[in-house]
């Protein structure tokens, strides 16, 4: 048992090997020489749209395969669900709280 | 029963219960399996309030890009985006290195954490560097929010492609700046905290912790060095990349 391998790994736990890291490392590389390219293309209003995108996207990629999201239970799914969707409340109802009313004019 | 029979006794006991259960199993836990459930959990929950805490000046970020927006787009613009791609880099680099570092843990492999912990400090430690040089460009250029900022590079800017803002636009350039400090100031110190643990982390390491199969605290210290990189994953396109100037 001193060297365990991905196949003898009797219980639940999952070990996420050196393939995925690397993957995912390559695909984080190449977005951001994609969202720094991007950046010098003037696309009006759809510009800070594609950078937040790939930023979503990056961040996606580190929760579920660095932080072991996609393989963990529902209840820490669920949880990382909870808190970035409690997040994005707070910022939609703080933002129509002043978007409807004097805007701007602070 | 002399004394002698019961400490043979107990040891007889402790035996059978470490055949059972690893040591490292908490008596209040059932299995290893829930253990390591329960301790990833609460540092999602501890992770779940550094949103909140970042999330504040995100909203503070996105509701002055948009009622001064003239003023961030000048602002971000005088921001090095090499620099800030480099740094991004890097820090993705990093979180590999850490990632690379729970499974030498996984593995029991002692060399392998050690040289992944050394990498990561090393990357974090570069990308502070960086860090560095970008703020005392920002004091030179008297670019930092307080007494001594200029609006001078905003009403009169060097570059063509920079709109000439009037004085009372080119002030609030003052509110990119002191987001721009309080965000990767904040970040920067997440970093800080980090590489210090790093380092007591790599001397127990050397010590020959964690590769008895009980890799929470190295699982753990994974998932807040992956979350600084989130953070930062986030700021480098609100600060450096939305407002560019697109080329010729």
């Amino acid at each position: 048992m001193s060297h365990p391998t991905l196949e003898d790994d009797h219980t639940d736990h999952h070990i996420v090997g050196p393939k995925v890291y690397g993957l995912i490392l390559l695909a984080l590389m190449a977005m951001t020489a994609l969202t720094t390219g991007i950046a010098f293309i003037n696309l009006g209003v759809f510009s800070p749209i594609v950078a937040i995108g790939i930023a979503c996207i990056k961040a996606t990629l580190v929760i579920l395969f660095f932080m072991h999201i996609k393989y963990s239970s529902r209840l820490m799914m669920l949880t990382v669900g909870a808190g970035f969707f409690t997040f994005l409340v707070l910022i939609t109802m703080t933002l129509s709280d002043y978007m409807s009313r004097a805007w701007g004019l602070w | 029963m002399d004394s002698h029979t019961v400490a043979v006794r107990r040891d007889e006991e402790t035996l059978h219960h470490e055949a059972e259960h690893p040591p490292y199993l908490r008596h209040h836990f059932e299995t290893v399996e829930q253990q390591r459930e329960a301790v990833s959990f609460g540092m999602w929950l501890f992770l779940l309030t550094e949103i909140m805490f970042f999330g504040g000046l995100f909203m503070a970020y996105l509701l002055y890009r948009n009622w001064y927006y003239e003023a961030f787009v000048s602002a971000s613009n005088t921001l090095g985006i090499g620099l800030g791609t480099t740094n991004t880099a890097i820090l993705i680099l990093s979180s590999f290195t850490m990632a690379m570092g729970v499974y030498s843990a996984e593995m029991r492999n002692r060399r392998g954490l050690m040289l992944s912990l050394s990498l990561t400090i090393v990357l974090g430690l570069a990308f502070l560097g960086i860090k560095t040089i970008e703020y005392h460009e920002k004091f030179v250029e008297h670019h930092v929010p307080g007494a001594t900022f200029s609006i001078e590079d905003f009403v009169h800017p060097k570059d063509s492609r920079d709109a000439a803002l009037a004085p009372d636009m080119a002030q609030h350039a003052q509110l990119f700046f002191f987001l721009y400090f309080a965000m990767t100031g904040m970040h920067a110190l997440h970093m800080i905290i980090g590489i210090s643990i790093l380092f007591a982390l790599l001397w127990k390491a050397y010590q020959g912790n964690y590769i008895n199969g009980h890799t929470a605290t190295i699982d753990n210290f994974g998932l807040y060095w992956h979350f600084v990189d989130i953070v930062w994953i986030f700021l480098f396109p609100l600060l450096y990349l939305i407002s560019r100037h697109p080329l010729h």
